[in-house]
Formats: structure tokens, C-alpha cells, sequence
């Protein structure tokens, strides 16, 4: 029998997760013991999810912090929407023509990846943070004043407004300044979504246990010595942010066909950070962590919708205990010790 | 032209005040403090509260503005980022991200979503020359970040406590064998950012009366790129890359597109920093091999 | 030991190889090499030649310059003067990656393995550039993949073996011990195919038992790569016990170049360096 090394059970382990989400929701509805208002969140969790993973590449694997990863979401969000509109009668069936806009929201988030990482990836550290965050800003404001149509000339566009786009009479207007987009056509399922993570999850993986891989993982570890290895260090940082940005495309478009309308202050500094707490409290590095903590975080607000005033507070509150205790050794010690503990009692108990 | 400089120089001013906060609080913790941008909105709210609920002449109620917004950030440091002294910088970041989220909420309970009407704190005329007018609040906000900037430079360079924080802010652990409390260095450092933070809310708060409890967010992050666009760390800097920040804003605004302006804003600083990558004013970093 | 009647060959250039590599070009040739730092100057007109199976030391007081000489070698600094040519190549417009995959190889004074990563993957990334195949491969796990990293795995296990380190392939680089780091180091830069070795301090921090295991490895990675071997080291046993010609650096220039015995008896040496030594 072949030996599985820990990485690749850890993995597989990652795998059944995800399914197991898919199975008990599948169920929950089923049987009809899902609130509506759940419901409605399945499909923002996977997008969050594969947010927080292809963050958790750049943060974690590659150690640069990125403070504008909602921005290529936005580019995939609004891509994903344009091409699905601009396909709507080319390709009728809805599932392939959500597979062409979630690829196609990737391709293009993944081309803004290449142009913001040429230039900001020169930079270290806190300097890398506000630029991304400066690029994440720029994006919004732009998406903000762009206007697309389609008539039976094909796209227009203009960042001036809806007049100048010059369609022919029965044209669409699909994106309209900070409007947004209006009228989608409902594509995402939740089945897509699961599949869509665990493609991401699979490519994340395998890609960790690589040669690749292992020469992000040496960069962020020391930079020097890497390039003294013979490693292109720019050419594996810009390949690890342009494939995490390519990810937020795809959870972008997936999470923008889900809704009726999508604007695109939604996808501001707020998101971004957003998604690096996710990747934070899931544990830097951490898969798994980054999973769930996108899945809790996003499922929490909603069923803490009646404390409305003060669950935001809470979350704040919660949010800053929850560094400092993680970052306090001696409570850290304290609490591994009782989960210890714990666990310990159960395996007596088995022994018995 | 002359009243767009003038005004971008007003604007850049205020940039300037809330960047010395963020630089200063970088140069001493190496921390990017986002809660500072909301520490100007409580700033806001608390002229706004003594002058238009107590009735309180201006000077009193921004004098209780700025002891406000001290304590709190002696408070802050206290509770939030001092256990936190020797963590990762991300933790420490998303520390400052929780207290913004707080600060904001509480506000957001307090004084509610509703934008407030803030109060006119220049009650002097505006100065006529020729047929440009130039409003009071611009003039007042340009002295005031003038005077700043003079008394800064004064403590830093004169001051015993001064020095201690320039010291620390080089290396803490050596600041600590000259026998310099660097704990209270730190904390001095976050009262000061934080007194500063509350005059740029009165300021800000004047040019643009409307208070929300997002209203410290954006200044917060445009007066972070400022601090940055000048050399983070550099007080010098911070001044010159709010000045300039504001300019570039008017400008935009004026004569390139309104919505466009903060896109033109960030794209000159990331052109500033891939061309000098420490910023205007930084110093330069070698890693020692 | 073997080296101390090792002769010395004058070649028509100002520099002298070893008599067994006297008709062999020469490895590295640098000449007039030198680098200032705003108006101070580091290291100035540095003139070394070493041939394909040398081991040499460069040794002087601390501050000397002798790490930016490697520095320099390596460009992690561009030097503002003098020319390097490796196997006849002049590196002038490399960088540090370039000059690695060009064959020079080295470990650095305060150590800088990744930390993180377990022993073997260290290993494995100093072996990145023999490890044949793209990201598409490693993503979708093709054959290749499994073929490559199997070799990869092979050789990273060969390679630890050097210093009987196979047993420790599964720790995290950054748990081992002091000395175990060093050889690791050492390990990494084998791994990258080199045809200059250069060893920062390689026993620093050692103990004598450590240090003199050491020396026999210099000289078995020497004999079983058959590659040039350059050293910074304070430890005189090592220095004189492995060298086979020894360079002496004193503010920023040479002071003395030959045999380990020419070095211990030059009186310009004991005055700048060995003298401090005795009296120690």
C-alpha cells in the first residue's frame, strides 16, 4: 500500500470538509430546517471562502501583506457580470454560461494581478500593504464611473455616464457608474461554489508541495538566501499574487451572479480586511483555518441578526480579545493545556 | 487657481496634522495604526457635543476635545497594543482594525447613523483679496498645522522627552539601556498623535460639516497614504506629503474628474513610491548580509 | 596534514595556483575589485585567482571586509570598480541569481536557512534549478512530477549524507542545533550545482571536536565535487590545517597573499592579524 505523507491526508481532510458543508446543507434543506436567510448566505460563503484561501496564498504562503484583495474581486465581480450579460443569448444554457463567466472573471483579475504586481511587488512589507490598498481604492473608484452597455453592435463603454455609451435604440445598459449592475440574471449555485472551492483547494495544495511551491514558501522565509539558492524571486512573488488574484476574480463573479444587483462600493477596504481577518483568526498559513473562519465569520452576523446595534460592537470586541489572547503565551499555554486535558478524559474514557 | 492652491494647501494641511499622528505612531511602535483615522472622528463628535449641547465657547471645547481624544489614545495603547508589544505585525494590525471597527460602532450607538450639522468653530470673516475670497477655515487650518509643525519639531530636537522618543524610535532596546522608560515613551507618543488627531477633527470637521461616524475612515486613509507618500517614520515627511496630497486632491477635482480624484490621489503615490520606494522624505533601508 | 606541502605555481598573471592545477585555466580571476559606500571605501583593489580544485582562506581582522568581498562575489552588492570572471565569464551586470545559476554557491555569517521548512525542503530549494519541471506539473501531479521530486528527494539525501545528516531530512530547519544549521547551510549551497564554494565562518560557533570534523568535509566536498573552495574563518587550525593558499584582507585591501607557512611567518601579517593572535 502506498504511504500517504501528512500533507496529503491534511489535504484530503481539507476535501471532506468542504463536501461534508455541502452534504449537511443539502440536507438542512432538504428537510427544510434552513432559514431563508441562510440560505441566501451559502453562495457569499463560498465566494468568502475562496477569498480567504487565495489571501491566505499571498499572506500566508508567499508572506506579503495585501491590503486590496477585494479589488480583484470587484474586476472579477463586474467581468463576470458583463460576460454573462453579453452572452445571455450566445450561450442559453445558464451552468456553462456560468462556467465561461467565472473563468473569464479569473482571466481578468488575474491580468490586473500581473499589472499591480509588476510594479508593486519591488516594494517590502508595510510599504507592499499600502500600495495594495492604494491599488484596491483605485479600482473601486474607477468601477465607480464605468459604464458599460450592449446593443446589437456589441460592448460600449464609457467612465463619463450612460449617454455616452451611444447605443443603438434596445441596447442594455449593464454597468452603470456607482449604481452598479443592475438586473443580473441569477447563475451562481451552491453546488458551483463547493466546486469551485474545492478546485481551488486542490490547486493551493498541490501547488504548496511543489517546486514552486517550496521556492515562494524560501522567499518568505529569507529573501537573501533564496536568491542566493539561484531562485527568480520576482518571478515566483508575482506568480503567487497573480494566482490569488485570478482566485478573488472567480469568487468574485461567482458572488455578483448570486445577487440581482451588485455595486461596486461592496467591494471596498472594508472587504479587504475583511477577508485578512478571516485569514488571521484561521491561523496564518492555515488552510483549514481560513475556511472556516470565512464560513463562521460570514454565517455569525446573520444568525446575530436580532442584537442588531450591538453585534458589530461585539464582533470589535470580540475580534481584539481574540489577538490578544492568541498572542498572549501564557493564556495560550493555559488554554492548549485544558484542550489537552480534554482530550486526554476522552481517550480514558475509550480506554475503558 | 490661486483659491484652488490655497485650498488644497488647507486640505493638505489637515492630510499633514492626522499623518504626523500615523507617522509618529510608526516610527516609535513600527505599527500601522488604523484606529487613528476614527480617533478624529471622536475628535469631531466632542467639539461638536460641548459646543452644541453644553454651549461651550470654541476654545474650551476643543481644548475638552483634544484631552478627549488623549486619554483615549493612552487608553487605546494600554488595552489594545501594549500586550501586543512583541507579537506579528499582522496581529498588531488587526488589533488597530478591530478598535477602528469599535470606535466606529460606539459612535454608531451613541450619535447614530445620522450626519450632524457641525457647528461653525472660525466664527471670523473671510479674506478678500481682489476678487479671490479665501474662507477663514482655510486660513485658520494653515496656521494651525504651521504652529504644529514648529512645535514638533521644537520638542523633538530640544526636549529630554523628545529626544527619548527619537531614540526609541531608532532602537528600543538600546533606548532601554540608556535607561529611557520606553513604555511610557510609547504611550506618550499615542497621547500626542491623538491630541493631534482631535485638532485635524475640529479642522476637518469645519471645512466639511458633516459628522457620521465613517466621517474619520477616508481623511484616515488618504492622510496614511500622505504619511507614506512622504517617508513613513519622517515628521518632515508627513508634512510635506499632506501638503502635497491635498494639492493633488483639489486639483484632480478641479480640473481632471470629481469622482476620479481619489483614483488620481493613489495612483500618484504608488508612482512616487515605485520610483523612490521609501517615500519622499525615508530613509533608505539596507538589510545587512 | 597534506596541505602543508602543497606548492604553489606562479602563473604568468600576478597569481599562483596549486603545482596539481598549474596547466588548467584559472576558476575565478578577480582583479582590481573594490567598492565604496557613500565616501568610504570597503574593500579596494582586490586581486585574487583561484583554480578549479583550490581551497583558500581570506583572512584578516574583524571589519576587514571580508564579507563584502563575498558580498561583492555574490553581487548583493554592485561593485563600483574592478572586474570578476568566473571560468573566463565576467559577471558585470548579474545578480545574485544569475551568479548563483553562473556557479558561485555560498552560506552566509550569521545564518540564513529557511526557517520554517524542514530540512530536506532546504535542501530541495538550493536543488530548484536541476528539478525539471513547470508550475502545470506540479499542480496537476503528472508523472514527471513524481519521477523529478523522487530524484530530487534522492539527491537532497545524498547530499545530507556529506554530513550524516540524513536522519534529521523531517525536522524544521529552524529547531535544529548551532552546528547542525552551519552544516545544513553548507548542504543548501552544494545543492545548487556550484563551481565556487564560498563558506562565511563555516565554524563559528563550533566546538573543536565539531570544527576539526569539518575540516575532513571541506577537503571530501573538495576531492567528491571537484570545485573551488573559498573561507572567511577566524579559526586559525582550520585556516591553516585546509588552505591551501591564504589571502590576508587589512582595511579593505590585501596585505598578504601565499602558503599557509608564508602567512604565519610574514611580519606584515603578525603585526596586522597574528600578532594579537599569540598574545591571546
Amino acid at each position: 500500500m502506498k504511504k500517504f505523507s501528512k500533507q496529503t491526508i491534511s489535504g484530503f481532510v481539507n476535501y471532506g470538509i468542504i463536501v461534508v458543508f455541502f452534504l449537511l446543507f443539502q440536507i438542512l434543506s432538504a428537510t427544510g430546517n434552513l432559514g431563508s436567510s441562510l440560505k441566501g448566505q451559502l453562495i457569499p460563503i463560498c465566494s468568502y471562502i475562496i477569498m480567504a484561501l487565495s489571501l491566505n496564498l499571498v499572506v500566508g504562503i508567499s508572506g506579503e501583506l495585501s491590503l486590496g484583495h477585494a479589488g480583484f474581486m470587484s474586476v472579477g465581480a463586474f467581468t463576470g457580470v458583463v460576460v454573462a450579460n453579453s452572452l445571455s443569448t450566445a450561450v442559453p444554457n445558464g451552468i456553462v454560461r456560468l462556467f465561461v463567466a467565472l473563468f473569464i472573471g479569473a482571466f481578468v483579475a488575474g491580468i490586473a494581478g500581473i499589472i499591480i504586481g509588476i510594479p508593486v511587488l519591488r516594494l517590502r512589507g508595510d510599504y507592499l500593504a499600502i500600495v495594495t490598498l492604494a491599488f484596491g481604492e483605485i479600482i473601486k473608484n474607477v468601477l465607480n464611473c464605468l459604464y458599460v452597455g450592449i446593443d446589437g453592435r456589441g460592448l460600449h463603454f464609457s467612465i463619463k455616464d450612460e449617454q455616452s455609451l451611444h447605443m443603438e435604440p434596445g441596447g442594455r445598459t449593464i454597468l452603470s457608474g456607482p449604481m452598479g449592475a443592475l438586473g443580473i440574471t441569477k447563475l451562481s449555485t451552491f453546488f458551483v461554489g463547493i466546486i469551485l472551492i474545492l478546485l481551488v483547494l486542490f490547486y493551493i495544495q498541490n501547488f504548496v508541495n511543489s517546486r514552486p511551491g517550496r521556492a515562494i514558501a524560501a522567499i518568505r522565509d529569507n529573501r537573501i538566501a533564496a536568491e542566493a539558492c539561484g531562485i527568480p524571486v520576482t518571478k515566483y512573488k508575482l506568480m503567487a499574487f497573480v494566482t490569488s488574484a485570478a482566485m478573488a476574480g472567480s469568487a468574485g463573479a461567482l458572488y455578483a451572479l448570486n445577487f440581482s444587483t451588485v455595486v461596486p462600493k461592496k467591494f471596498d477596504f472594508n472587504t479587504s480586511i475583511l477577508v485578512l481577518v478571516f485569514v488571521v483568526l484561521g491561523g496564518i498559513g492555515n488552510l483549514r483555518g481560513s475556511i472556516i473562519a470565512a464560513a463562521v465569520l460570514t454565517v455569525l452576523p446573520e444568525l446575530l441578526r436580532e442584537f442588531q446595534d450591538y453585534r458589530m460592537l461585539a464582533y470589535a470586541i470580540v475580534l481584539i480579545l481574540v489577538m490578544l489572547v492568541t498572542n498572549n503565551e501564557k493564556a495560550m499555554a493555559f488554554i492548549n493545556g485544558k484542550i489537552k486535558a480534554v482530550f486526554k478524559k476522552l481517550r480514558k474514557g475509550e480506554a475503558r | 487657481m490661486l483659491s484652488y492652491l490655497i485650498n488644497g494647501i488647507s486640505l493638505g494641511s489637515v492630510y499633514a496634522i492626522i499623518a504626523l499622528g500615523y507617522t509618529m505612531v510608526y516610527g516609535i511602535a513600527k505599527m500601522l495604526n488604523f484606529a487613528h483615522g476614527d480617533v478624529i472622528m471622536i475628535g469631531g463628535y466632542m467639539a461638536f457635543c460641548s459646543t452644541s449641547y453644553l454651549g461651550w465657547p470654541v476654545i474650551p471645547s476643543v481644548l475638552f476635545s483634544i484631552i478627549v481624544c488623549t486619554m483615549l489614545g493612552i487608553v487605546i495603547e494600554r488595552l489594545a497594543y501594549k500586550p501586543l508589544r512583541d507579537a506579528s505585525s499582522l496581529a498588531v494590525l488587526i488589533t488597530a482594525i478591530g478598535v477602528s471597527y469599535f470606535l466606529q460602532n460606539a459612535a454608531l450607538l451613541i450619535w447614530s447613523s445620522n450626519p450632524k450639522a457641525f457647528p461653525n468653530m472660525v466664527e471670523l470673516p473671510n479674506l478678500v483679496i481682489g476678487d479671490i475670497q479665501i474662507s477663514s477655515v482655510a486660513i485658520v487650518t494653515i496656521i494651525a498645522c504651521i504652529v504644529i509643525m514648529i512645535a514638533l519639531t521644537m520638542f523633538t530636537t530640544k526636549t529630554k522627552l523628545g529626544k527619548a522618543m527619537r531614540a526609541v524610535s531608532e532602537d528600543k532596546g538600546a533606548a532601554q539601556l540608556m535607561g529611557i522608560n520606553v513604555n511610557a515613551t510609547i504611550s506618550m507618543t499615542f497621547a500626542i498623535g491623538s491630541g493631534l488627531a482631535a485638532i485635524a477633527g475640529v479642522l476637518l470637521c469645519s471645512a466639511y460639516p458633516t459628522l457620521m461616524p465613517t466621517t474619520g475612515a477616508m481623511p484616515g486613509i488618504k492622510a496614511f497614504t500622505a504619511a507614506v507618500f512622504g517617508g513613513i517614520g519622517s515628521i518632515p515627511g508627513a508634512m510635506l506629503g499632506g501638503i502635497l496630497l491635498g494639492i493633488i486632491e483639489i486639483f484632480a477635482k478641479a480640473y481632471i474628474s470629481t469622482q476620479l480624484s481619489d483614483a488620481i490621489v493613489f495612483a500618484v503615490l504608488i508612482i512616487v513610491l515605485i520610483v523612490k520606494p521609501t517615500g519622499l522624505l525615508g530613509k533608505k533601508m539596507a538589510e545587512k548580509v | 596534514m597534506s596541505n602543508k606541502d602543497i606548492k604553489l605555481v606562479q602563473l604568468p598573471s600576478p597569481n599562483f595556483v596549486p603545482e596539481r592545477d598549474a596547466n588548467k585555466p584559472l576558476m575565478l580571476e578577480v582583479s582590481h575589485l573594490g567598492i565604496d559606500f557613500g565616501g568610504l571605501t570597503a574593500v579596494n583593489d582586490f586581486n585574487i585567482g583561484m583554480s578549479p580544485t583550490e581551497i583558500s582562506g581570506l583572512i584578516g581582522p574583524n571589519g576587514a571586509g571580508k564579507t563584502t568581498v563575498f558580498n561583492l562575489l555574490t553581487k548583493v552588492y554592485e561593485p563600483t570598480r574592478g572586474t570578476i570572471l568566473l571560468d573566463g565569464r565576467d559577471t558585470h551586470g548579474m545578480n545574485t541569481i544569475q551568479v548563483n545559476q553562473a556557479g558561485i554557491a555560498r552560506t552566509f555569517q550569521n545564518i540564513r536557512l529557511f526557517d520554517k521548512l524542514t530540512v530536506e525542503d532546504n535542501v530541495k530549494i538550493g536543488l530548484h534549478n536541476s528539478i525539471k519541471y513547470h508550475m502545470p506539473t506540479g499542480v496537476f501531479r503528472l508523472p514527471k512530477y513524481w519521477k523529478e521530486e523522487k530524484k530530487a528527494h534522492d539527491r537532497a539525501m545524498e547530499l545530507l549524507s556529506i554530513f550524516d545528516m540524513q536522519d534529521m531530512a523531517k525536522y524544521i530547519a529552524g529547531s535544529l542545533p548551532y552546528g547542525a544549521q552551519r552544516r545544513l547551510e553548507i548542504v543548501r549551497a552544494l545543492a545548487t550545482n556550484p563551481k565556487l564554494l564560498l563558506l562565511d565562518e563555516p565554524a563559528a560557533g563550533m566546538n573543536p571536536s565539531e570544527t576539526s570534523e569539518l575540516m575532513e568535509n571541506i577537503e571530501k566536498i573538495r576531492d567528491e565535487f571537484q570545485i573551488a573552495i573559498l573561507l572567511i574563518e577566524h579559526d586559525m587550525n582550520l585556516v591553516m590545517g585546509v588552505c591551501e593558499s591564504i589571502a590576508v584582507l587589512n582595511f579593505g585591501e590585501i596585505i598578504a597573499k601565499g602558503t599557509p607557512s608564508d602567512i604565519q611567518n610574514n611580519p606584515k601579517v603578525i603585526e596586522a592579524y597574528l600578532g594579537k593572535q599569540k598574545e591571546g
